[in-house]
């Protein structure tokens, strides 16, 4: 069997699906035996090359994220959406109740510990928040959906070994899947 | 020659989304560099008109590295607007939560993603510089990296059932105990524990040594720090009160309540970066540049509350000759000593016989409109001030969070880095990465700071004044 590769990306999201992951411990080292992992915040990645599986973590707050994950989509055979933020928003979306404004003004203007001279954010180099976050499914085709917030570790593993060994992961096909 | 600028996006192996841009001046020297933190979540907005108590639940959502440090300074606000105070036991739990994830957090630093820089070289290949090239190099120590993570995750696991996000620390004290049979489990780890940070400790001295004018003229730029201390001014990270000191050493403000924040830290809203300037208030944003964290704590401190990390600590203070070290390298040093000091004191809370007491909680409901919690995280001094109406709904957050306060200083030593480094428009892979490590040094946590989270392709552009790319490098 060839070696396969991984990917791992951060999107709008807390990185705790990614500890989570780390969580798996020693058992990095089997799936390091099976894949190369060749994008992921705890490596250098360059740019995302074609992969058998992207894991991605969190919602899609910008236009950066919206461009990442449809270049994700495409370079991926397998796309795992990673956690409640990458499903359904979770806490990432709860800024979706106010206007993006507003979000702003209240860190940047009105917080009690700020000086009177501050400025917007507003550097080109910046991203640029999207007004709504929206879940990965809203822009693309996801194969599987890894729930919880963060996901058991026991879980992300068994959904990565199963890909890895070319068969498909079933819902509940590890015994520990639950929120929290 | 056109003013030219490169721009490094994002970092790579830090946790969070960040940019760097070097501005080069006509003659190709660094006129100026900058760190942009590009994230940003909103929650001191969305958390408005949710009950208070919904805080130690929401604020750990902030941070999956260190979710505990937050849930503990937002239990904290709580009970001050609650007007109690946490059980014996709930304390001596919360405390081995927060050494635990100190561990498990400062490992994960050390470990996976600096580690491969020294043991590997700063110019090795990038494709190998990380945790599972050190695997195929050196597997004994990544394995017993990987494992002291795993023991700092172990104590969230063992007292609540859950690493990440656990949901047992409550207003009051704890919701669960520890049972006889987990502290036993847990004290098994001790040793090895204590092992893999001592050899933690040779890697990072040798390589200091090998290394010893890099490391010396690494981000130097001298600044005040800030960190928790107990009643004798040693090293605390629990609960204390707060010590600044200025470049010198001089204690500026000693014993200080974390309730009166706002009388000694202000922000600054900046174009370039949706992290803020935080400064010292009395002496302006120009001259009150202070740093938190692992060598903020041992800048600041008197002495260790632990032997192993007493003696660590002798050689640290010798470094300075009386004075703080500057030096942002020595940030791992200053880790890997507050590592052992967890290890040692986790030793100690579990022997002691109350820590599987079921005497968890106090009762408490809404008593005063205002609560303000802080705490030690992994990465500095963190603090969560609530303000609520009479219902005890939430009418203003505000957080302010480690690596936000490092900020200032982040970019100053980015600046340092580049001057030293970057010579021209000529970049070599080599350089760009030790730009990018004066970042690592300071462990940001991005997902923290801007209340955010990120990603990591790695491509540099320079471009001249108007915007055009002159010269583009990716990365192999
Ligand atoms: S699902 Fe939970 S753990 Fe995962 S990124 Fe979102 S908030 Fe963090």
């Amino acid at each position: 069997m060839n070696k396969k590769k991984i990917a791992t990306v951060w999107l709008g999201g807390c990185s705790g699906c990614h500890m989570s992951l780390l969580d798996i411990d020693e058992r990095i080292l089997d799936v390091a035996a099976l894949a190369d992992i060749v994008k992921s915040p705890v490596v250098d990645g360059k740019e995302m090359p074609e992969v058998d599986v992207a894991i991605v973590e969190g919602a899609i707050t910008s236009d950066e994220h919206y461009e990442e994950i449809l270049h994700i989509r495409k370079q991926a055979k397998i796309l795992i959406a990673l956690g409640d933020c990458a499903i359904h928003n979770n806490v990432t979306g709860l800024r979706n109740f106010f206007k993006l404004q507003e979000v702003f003004d209240t860190s940047y203007k009105e917080s009690p510990s700020n000086d009177a001279d501050g400025v917007m954010p507003d550097d080109p180099l910046l991203l640029k928040l999207n007004e709504k976050v929206i879940p990965l499914s809203e822009v693309v085709d996801v194969d599987f959906f890894i729930n919880g917030c963060p996901p058991d570790a026991d879980y992300i593993f068994y959904v990565i070994f199963e890909y890895l060994n070319e068969r498909i992961p079933q819902p509940g096909g590890h015994k520990k899947i639950q929120y929290g | 020659m056109d003013k030219k600028k490169i721009i490094i996006s994002p970092v790579t192996r830090i946790e969070g989304h960040a940019k760097i841009s070097i501005d080069l001046d006509e003659y190709g020297y660094v006129s100026d560099a900058h760190f942009h933190v590009d994230e940003f979540r909103g929650f001191e907005k969305f958390c408005e008109g949710r009950l208070y108590t919904e805080m130690p639940v929401i604020t750990p959502r902030i941070c999956g590295i260190c979710p505990v440090s937050h849930t503990i300074t937002s239990v904290k606000a709580c009970e001050m607007i609650q007007g109690i105070q946490p059980t014996y036991t709930g304390n001596l739990l919360r405390r081995l939560m927060l050494l635990g994830q100190n561990v498990s957090s400062h490992a994960l630093s050390f470990f996976h993603l600096s580690a491969p820089d020294m043991l590997l070289g700063f110019d090795a290949d990038p494709a190998k510089r990380n945790i599972i090239g050190l695997a195929q190099s050196n597997p004994d120590i990544a394995r017993r990296g990987i494992r002291l993570r795993q023991f700092g995750q172990e104590i969230s696991e063992r007292i609540t059932g859950e690493k990440i996000h656990s949901k047992g620390i409550v207003p009051g004290g704890m919701a669960v105990p520890l049972t006889k049979e987990n502290k036993k489990y847990l004290l098994g780890w001790i040793h090895e524990a204590t092992e893999t940070t001592l050899m933690a400790l040779d890697i990072l001295k040798i390589f200091i040594q090998t290394n010893q004018d890099m490391v010396n003229s690494f981000a130097t730029s001298p600044t005040m720090y800030l960190g928790t201390v107990g009643p004798n001014g040693e090293h605390e990270l629990y609960d204390g009160k707060l010590r600044f000191v200025d470049e010198e050493g001089t204690i500026l403000q000693d014993q200080l309540s974390p309730k009166k924040y706002l009388d000694f830290i202000a922000e600054r809203s900046v174009g370039f970066s949706y992290l803020k300037y935080p400064y010292y208030k009395p002496l302006g944003i120009e001259k009150g540049i202070y740093r938190v964290g692992p060598l903020a704590r041992l800048n600041v401190a008197t002495k260790m509350k632990t032997t192993k990390a007493q003696h660590e600590f002798d050689i640290f203070k010798r470094l300075g000759k009386g004075k703080p070290v500057h030096g942002t390298f020595y940030f791992h040093f200053a880790r890997l000593i507050e590592t052992l000091a967890s290890i040692e004191e986790i030793s100690h809370v579990l022997h002691d016989d109350e820590v599987t007491s079921h005497h968890l909680k106090h009762n408490g409901y809404w008593n005063y409109d205002e609560g303000i919690g802080c705490a030690e995280a992994p990465r500095g001094t963190l603090f969560h001030h609530y303000k609520t109406d009479k219902g005890g709904k939430l009418t203003n957050v505000n957080l302010l969070i480690a690596t936000g306060q490092n900020n200032p200083s982040m970019n100053r030593s980015v600046l340092d880095v580049a001057r030293q480094y970057v010579k021209g428009p000529d970049i070599k892979e080599g350089m760009l990465n030790r730009v990018e490590s004066a970042i690592r040094c300071y462990d940001p946590c991005l997902s923290c700071s801007t209340h955010a989270m990120g990603k990591m392709p790695m491509k540099i552009e320079v471009k001249d004044a108007n915007g055009k790319i002159v010269k583009q490098l990716v990365r192999e």
